[in-house]
């Protein structure tokens, strides 16, 4: 086939315009919404919310994992471009573990080493180790399908951030769960439950992102 | 030429283009193809290679960015985005073939700005690929590239709707471009 056939063939294609950052926006919201019904339905806020809303370590807690999620997805929409470069919006991503690790610097601070331990290990790490990771599911896998359309210059990369941004995400509906709000209980389990979402990301868009 | 000039046109073709110009779109592909041609060229060492399979690599490059084109950001310049996929494509395509090398993409921005307008050859891959479409696939894909004939005039004559051949044609389009990626070098 000469090259001008192609291109009188792919001219007549003119079906599917769609750019990407749209579908992106679109899954995101679809994310949001099965983990918030996954949320509501199965899980629910903590009995003693209203009290929770007074304590500036809970408080503090949520506009962390609200942070992740916001910079990771934000981050998200760079990484599915194939000419996606280190950018502002990539950058931003240190913001919230910079929170986190002043947060817990104060906490270090202000409890005796006696508490550290019993803060760390909280009282339900497990059950966090097991949420976060079951509420990122449905945002990961939207997330996934709309970076299959796109054409990111590291599929790893873009995967991993998928992984994040889901990871925060489903860390920023179980935040109004979790009954441990200490920065030392936070950056320990939650972290681990993102690490477990993010190397899943990774794997999966080394897999499903090349193109 | 001036890229930035060369850019502009680019740009502004790809927009009518989106908006569903098809003839700033043939426009816009028409334009670029040298282009790619020039990338391939500079990175592909055709004394050993046949001209068909630069052509090949042409093709190729041409028909993601196609499948892609949702992914360039309009209020980004479209030159970087032309040549991150060609390099991508290249990539891939030496990597499979057993070959290691390095393609900065600076170099592919410097071939980018030239032109090779040498090829009226036919390249192979394509042709090759079409036998593994379904028949009703490779069908409509002869009738418009080969034949010249247009959306309408395919459907009427293999009796389906416009519509039904458009889809056709898009699956057709997604199919040879996974064909190319997982073909035997």
């Amino acid at each position: 086939m000469k090259t001008n056939d192609l291109i009188d063939l792919l001219a007549q294609d003119s079906a599917s315009t769609w750019c990407l950052r749209s579908v992106l926006a679109l899954a995101i919201s679809c994310g949001i919404i099965v983990a918030a019904v996954l949320f509501f339905a199965g899980i629910g806020f903590r009995p003693n919310i209203s009290e929770a809303l007074t304590s500036s370590r809970f408080l503090f807690k949520c506009v962390v994992a609200t942070t992740l999620a916001i910079t990771a997805t934000r981050a998200v929409f760079g990484l599915g471009r194939p000419d996606a470069s280190l950018d502002g919006r990539s950058l931003a991503l240190a913001l919230a573990p910079a929170l986190l690790a002043s947060a817990v610097t104060v906490e270090l601070l202000v409890v005796p080493a006696s508490q550290w331990m019993p803060r760390l290990i909280g009282h339900d790490a497990s059950k966090c180790l097991i949420l976060v990771p079951l509420l990122s599911i449905g945002p990961l896998s939207c997330l996934l399908a709309a970076l299959r359309r796109g054409a990111p210059s590291s599929p790893g990369l873009a995967g991993a951030v998928a992984g994040l941004s889901a990871g925060g995400i489903a860390a920023a509906f179980y935040t109004w769960n979790c009954a441990d709000d200490s920065p030392l209980f936070v950056i320990t389990w939650y972290s681990l439950a993102i690490l477990i979402v993010t190397s899943v990301g990774y794997l999966a868009g080394r897999k499903l992102l090349r193109w | 030429m001036t890229t930035s000039s060369q850019e502009k046109d680019w740009a502004a073709w790809m927009r009518a283009a989106m908006a569903g110009d098809a003839s700033a779109y043939r426009r816009f592909l028409a334009s670029v193809a040298p282009h790619v041609r020039a990338v391939v060229r500079s990175r592909y060492q055709s004394a050993v290679a046949p001209e068909y399979e630069v052509e090949d690599i042409v093709q190729d490059v041409l028909l993601t960015i196609h499948l892609k084109r949702g992914t360039w950001d309009s209020s980004r310049p479209i030159g970087p985005w032309v040549a991150a996929i060609a390099r991508n494509r290249l990539i891939d395509i030496l990597r499979r073939r057993g070959r290691h090398i390095s393609v900065p993409i600076d170099d592919v921005m410097d071939s980018l700005g030239r032109e090779d307008k040498t090829a009226e050859v036919s390249a192979r891959d394509i042709d090759a690929l079409l036998e593994q479409l379904k028949a009703k696939q490779r069908d409509i894909v002869r009738s418009i590239s080969l034949q010249g004939s247009t959306i309408r005039e395919t459907a009427d004559r293999l009796h389906m709707s416009d519509g039904a051949v458009r889809v056709a044609l898009h699956r057709a389009l997604k199919a040879l471009a996974y064909l190319c990626r997982t073909k035997e070098p």
